[in-house]
């Protein structure tokens, strides 16, 4: 089971004659956990969304499962690829669950009703993002992390192989983050989804992925395992400032830690 | 009360309305005028082509408002969108006042339809076209393009005023006012045809308008063709304003009223949303025309009249209300 979930050839994107991303190639196989890393402005979640046909006037070839992106239908990408926006938006009206079944768009005709095996995919996506119990709730008086999880769980229902979420952790406490991070990683083991993760932190990035890509400037810096990138000089590369480093005490990975302010 | 039966409500509250307004006006009609098929009295006569059909094209009038109104603000994510505020009333007027001037001898039947229709389209693709060449749709530039192309389409009107003669111009005036005037069947019959064609799309539209309403990011991700979804909906709407345009006039404010006052009694989920809007559209346009056509005795006052005092205090109290307004 190699196959190849996303392959990228010389993907450009430019916007009023700026250059976002230049030359882009790297290629996800099925089931794996790719995280993408790199500063602010570079290009991270033009991709993502160039990935999920927000942005479609971009050049290059993007393949995904062996066919052209251009070629799927927005309907039947969205049952092989969706994108988890950093945040949804505050005002969203709908309850949980009504957003959630909303994610079973792809798999329903525009006239046909929900059936009992949707309800089922939906109740079963609640229950594994812990969504269920605040099912009733409406989506605008949840709180950040709660939002993220039911953002999670409208994925989860939409049934798509292939996850692209942009920095899904971003704005949580530690609890949540550890929730999304761990519920991503059982996602993954569960139903073999693959993962894209665009990511601020280096540490659960290393601490979860299989491979890492780094952009800086719309370029490709560097592509390894983790422990290729725990590397001062590559670190001083990509982000132009240097890191300290320490032992994780529980996997003895290397991980960042934060500095000392003067 | 929980969502399905409010959505009966409103039927019940529609159905009620067309059966009733009908007899109400300055001349008493029996219940008896019901059953006068071969129009022998008077009171049948009134009934059947005046007040029947009058009080049938103000419904479809004001569910073909609604219907657009709904589809709009969902696509704009903007409560403040209608054909009125975008300038698709104001193109559909345009065509029609053309129409009026310079057309009006021209011995097709219905061909200020084809003016009117003309007329909304043009201001779609101009509304559509200034957001392309600004790059990007944003829901701001929309609307601030939507009042531009109102303004302009305003100022030919005045212009065409101007150069018109004084009977032209009256009559123009009197239009421009929205009033609902009919002579048998024959108006409703077609603008049946309009709203239900316009009305049909937009319903297919339900679950796209669902994800659009949130985010156009979200409802990509979820398989919404996002681009083609705004371009069946301009011409549907494009086609309902134009029939309404036509036989009615501008009439504002009830596709901005009618989708709001439904939001608050059936929720956002457009599967109910657009048909109790469109239900609802039409009952409130009858009762304004019943107002209209009862509250001066001996006149008949333009409906517009009354769907604008109501309509102009209820959009300054969503502008205070409503955040997602300010959101431009």
């Amino acid at each position: 089971m190699n196959q190849t979930a996303i392959e990228i050839k010389d993907l450009s994107f430019a916007i009023a004659g700026k250059q976002i991303l230049q030359r882009i190639c790297f290629s996800v196989s099925t089931g794996k956990r790719l995280f993408i890393v790199g500063p602010n402005g570079a290009g991270k979640t033009t991709l993502l969304r160039c990935l999920s046909r927000i942005i479609t006037n971009w050049h290059g070839t993007i393949q995904v499962k062996d066919k052209n992106l251009k070629a799927y239908s927005q309907k039947n990408l969205a049952k092989i690829l969706t994108y988890v926006p950093q945040v949804l938006p505050a005002d969203i009206p709908f309850t949980v669950h009504q957003f959630v079944l909303m994610a079973r768009y792809p798999h329903l005709s525009p006239f046909s009703v929900v059936g009992p095996e949707d309800e089922k995919v939906v109740s079963e996506a609640m229950e594994m993002t812990q969504t269920a119990c605040f099912a009733e709730r409406v989506m605008a008086t949840l709180s950040g992390g709660e939002r993220q999880q039911v953002s999670i769980a409208a994925a989860l229902a939409q049934q798509a192989e292939i996850f692209l979420l942009d920095e899904p952790a971003t704005y949580l406490d530690y609890k949540h983050q550890r929730d999304i991070h761990s519920l991503l990683a059982k996602i993954n083991k569960t139903y073999g989804t693959t993962i894209v993760c665009v990511t601020h932190d280096l540490n659960s990035a290393v601490l979860s992925a299989d491979t890492i890509i780094a952009i800086k400037e719309g370029k490709i810096v560097f592509e390894g395992v983790p422990k290729e990138i725990m590397n001062e000089k590559t670190l001083e590369e990509i982000y132009s400032k240097k890191f300290d480093f320490a032992m994780h005490p529980v996997t003895g990975q290397k991980i960042i830690v934060p500095d000392v302010i003067e | 009360m929980n969502k399905k039966n409010i959505f009966i409500s409103i039927i019940v509250f529609a159905l009620l309305v067309i059966l009733v307004t009908p007899f109400l006006g300055p001349i008493k009609i029996p219940f008896s005028a019901l059953t006068d098929f071969g129009l022998n009295t008077i009171a049948g006569k009134i009934f059947y082509t005046f007040r029947l059909p009058r009080v049938l094209t103000a419904f479809l009038a004001g569910a073909a408002l609604a219907c657009c109104g709904v589809a709009l603000q969902a696509m704009f994510r903007n409560p403040l969108a209608e054909p009125f505020t975008l300038g698709i009333c104001g193109g559909a007027n345009f065509g029609t006042a053309v129409y009026l001037i310079f057309a009006a001898s021209i011995p097709i039947p219905h061909c200020g339809l084809a003016f009117s229709f003309a007329g909304s389209l043009a201001a779609v693709l101009l509304v559509y076209g200034l957001t392309k060449i600004k790059k990007g749709f944003s829901v701001g530039t929309m609307l601030l393009a939507g009042i531009a192309v109102n303004f302009f389409f305003s100022s030919l009107i005045l212009f065409l005023q101007y150069i018109s003669d004084f009977t032209q111009s009256y009559k123009m005036i009197h239009w421009l006012m929205g009033s609902i005037d009919v002579d048998g069947f024959k108006t409703p019959g077609v603008l049946f045809v309009f709203t239900a064609i316009g009305a049909a799309i937009v319903a297919a539209q339900n679950a796209n308008l669902n994800l659009m309403s949130i985010s156009d990011e979200i409802a990509i991700s979820r398989g919404v063709n996002v681009k083609s979804a705004r371009k069946i909906i301009f011409l549907a709407t494009s086609v309902m304003v134009a029939g309404v345009v036509a036989f009615c006039g501008p009439i504002g404010f009830v596709g901005l009223m009618a989708p709001q006052i439904c939001r608050l009694l059936v929720g956002h989920d457009h599967k109910i949303l657009t048909p109790a809007s469109i239900l609802f559209g039409g009952a409130f346009l009858v009762l304004c025309d019943t107002i209209a056509r009862i509250i001066i005795p001996s006149s008949q006052m333009p409906v517009g009249v009354i769907t604008a005092l109501l309509g102009g205090p209820f959009f300054i109290w969503l502008l205070l209300k409503d955040k997602s307004v300010s959101n431009l």
